[in-house]
């Protein structure tokens, strides 16, 4: 087994052992990295020099006994929506190609804390407005198992990251499935921790209600033990929640004897591809056997969700992109007249398609004189899917439901189709409204040979079931294999699977900025071409 | 298409979004929010009446604090992002003649 095989607590373990130096360990990725990543774009920046430099200095911190954690010096892929100090943070977007913070987002604070060492900023949908990670300005991330197919959105980058064993953990962000949805399609296993568990700061806002920082790993242990190092109250976040217990790892027990499992009937009729129904049926007997209780029953109000979903991401979206306007940061078009020229220029130039039809919709939404008719129409719609799911939770500790209606789409089927690419969000989006954890795990492949997930919702701070039930479900299924992907770096050009012709297209617009941006994918690309 | 957006609601719109559209993309974006409030008029369906708009799914209340300044003099690094920048300000067109 190689480095880049192994799980970020296995990685852990040997690093304490001594058996692999935190240089080892982040040189591994790195490599891998350079190998594998032309092909597949999961990073929009990759960090070499600081990662290496890093490295060094947790070894020390580990001798010394800073670092102590399970986690200490095992490398990390962080979003490109989630702010580091010193290292770029463009949201994959053009009106942020250049954006350095002046300051580190909380639970990347914390895992600094923990000895984290991380790599690079993994690529996504602009601004997390996607299902498919194409919508990025830097070109669509590849699917590992697939090349041809999507990652799935918007975490693509960190999913397809972590698929790849370019990483042994990633951090993403869910305003709406964009951690477990790629999940699903990348064969990893991602969770979403419940509204307020994990701290916003420093996470570019898309929709604030419904945006939650979590984990992506390549089991359901790793993720347990990334949420405990992630999660803290935290007071620069006015919606941060100060939770007791946050000890996720104590429910990694193979014991669902008596848990109430119910899948919501109606998640399974029209529009659920075959095989992933399969796939929940295939959970659900596992959970079966091990002595769970597991029944279907009738959640209600499922259609809704989305209606409502798009409503309210992009009526906060509208505000919250408000703030990019071409004098503190990013983007500023060339020619201009005057102040709101600018603004509007700059807004115009920088921002992509999806994410100008969102504004767009949010700014109308919350126009006078439908703003009651749509925008508190659906904060009344979630209202009554948050009592559907309390009900719900009543009668259940865990929801089993697919992650996604299907496997992983061949790329440019969805985007020329955004309402059909809304509706492949329909298991996902509801949990977000809620303010639910869910977490999603492979179960298997499909015919065509990518991966199903299924997915667990909690109640509210109720992560420790669905850790319990997918770590069980995991035990039964045995450890997943990573996609071979000897065939994607011989198939494919790395420059421009990677989508560079995309980001040099920007380049032009922008001058010479932009290849400070495609350093990291070029290096890897032209890597790639090598070994192929 | 049941929503028809105008002329004049997308202009309006774009103000409000301070986004300047071609008229190519503005015909779009009328075909895209209608095309969507066609979709979200499935709302209707619901009766809602009675119901509290529900913004934030935890009861939360305003969370006070003492206005204590906690970082440092970032401007250099702050100003190190501005697209242009004099005097140690951001620097904007001229606004006021």
């Amino acid at each position: 087994m190689q480095l880049t095989d192994l799980t970020a607590l296995e990685m852990g373990r040997k690093i304490k052992e001594k058996e692999v130096s935190v240089r080892e360990a982040v040189q591994a990725s790195l490599d891998r990295i350079a190998q594998t990543d032309g092909g597949i774009n999961g990073f929009v920046t990759v960090d070499a020099e600081g990662a290496l430099a890093r490295a060094d200095e947790v070894q020390k911190g580990i001798a010394s006994g800073q670092y102590s954690g399970a986690l200490a010096g095992v490398p990390v892929a962080v979003k490109d929506n989630i702010c580091t100090e010193g290292l770029k943070t463009t949201c994959s977007s053009k009106i942020l190609y250049n954006f350095v913070p002046t300051y580190s987002a909380e639970a990347v604070l914390n895992m600094n804390r923990a000895g984290a060492v991380i790599l690079g900023k993994t690529n996504m949908d602009e601004f997390a407005m996607g299902s498919t990670t194409e919508t990025s300005a830097f070109g669509p991330t590849r699917n590992p198992w697939n090349p041809d197919h999507v990652p799935g959105g918007s975490s693509g980058g960190s999913c397809a990251a972590v698929a790849a064993c370019e990483a042994p953990y990633a951090l993403g962000s869910d305003t709406g499935g964009s951690i477990r949805q790629p999940a699903s399609f990348c064969g990893v296993t991602g969770l979403k921790p419940t509204y307020g568990t994990v701290s916003r700061y420093g996470l570019v806002a898309y929709g604030s209600s419904l945006d939650q920082i979590g984990p992506i790993a390549k089991d359901v242990s790793d993720c347990a033990a990334i949420l405990e190092m992630i999660a803290s109250y935290d007071k620069k976040d006015s919606t941060s929640i100060d939770r007791r217990e946050l000890d996720f790892t104590s429910a990694l027990v193979d014991d669902v004897k008596g848990l109430r499992v119910g899948i919501p009937s109606d998640y399974l009729g029209e529009g659920l591809d075959d095989e992933v129904r399969a796939a929940v049926m295939k959970a659900a007997d596992v959970l079966r056997e091990k002595g769970a209780v597991v029944e279907e029953f009738d959640l209600s109000l499922v259609e809704y969700a989305i209606p409502a979903y798009y409503v309210i991401a992009s009526a906060e979206a509208s505000s919250n992109l408000a703030r990019f306007d071409g004098v503190k940061y990013g983007y500023r078009a060339k020619d201009y007249d005057g102040l709101h020229s600018m603004y509007k220029k700059s807004r115009s130039e920088g921002f992509g398609e999806e994410v100008k039809r969102r504004i767009m919709l949010g700014s109308f939404v919350l126009s006078s004189g439908y703003y009651d008719a749509y925008y508190l129409k659906a904060l009344r719609t979630k209202a009554l899917i948050k009592q559907s799911f309390d009900r719900a939770f009543e009668k259940y500790d865990v929801i089993l439901a697919p992650a996604s209606p299907t496997t992983a789409p061949r790329l440019g089927e969805s985007l020329s189709d955004p309402l059909k690419m809304y509706l492949g969000d329909i298991y996902t989006i509801s949990v977000n409204l809620a303010g639910l954890p869910g977490i999603s795990v492979p179960v298997c492949t499909d015919g065509k040979g990518l991966p199903i997930g299924v997915q667990l919702i909690g109640d509210c701070f109720k992560e420790k079931n669905i850790i319990r039930a997918a770590y069980a479900y995991e035990q039964a299924r045995g450890r997943w294999v990573a996609p071979e992907l000897a065939a994607c770096e011989k198939k494919y050009d790395g420059a421009k699977a990677c989508g560079l012709n995309n980001a040099y297209e920007i380049h032009e617009a922008v001058s010479g900025e932009m290849r400070k941006i495609c350093g990291g994918v070029q290096k890897a690309a032209s890597a790639a071409k090598e070994v192929g | 298409m049941a929503n028809i957006i105008s002329d004049e609601t997308i202009e309006y719109v774009g103000i409000l979004a301070k986004l300047e559209l071609s008229d190519e993309e503005k015909e779009q974006a009328k075909r895209d929010i209608g095309r969507m409030l066609d979709y979200v008029d499935k709302l209707n369906e619901l009766d809602t009446s009675g119901v509290e708009p529900l913004s934030h799914v935890f009861p939360v209340n305003n969370v006070f604090r003492e206005d204590v300044v906690t970082n440092g003099d970032e401007r250099e690094k702050i100003l190190e992002n501005a697209p242009a920048e004099k005097d140690g300000a951001f620097k904007v067109p001229k606004t006021v003649e």
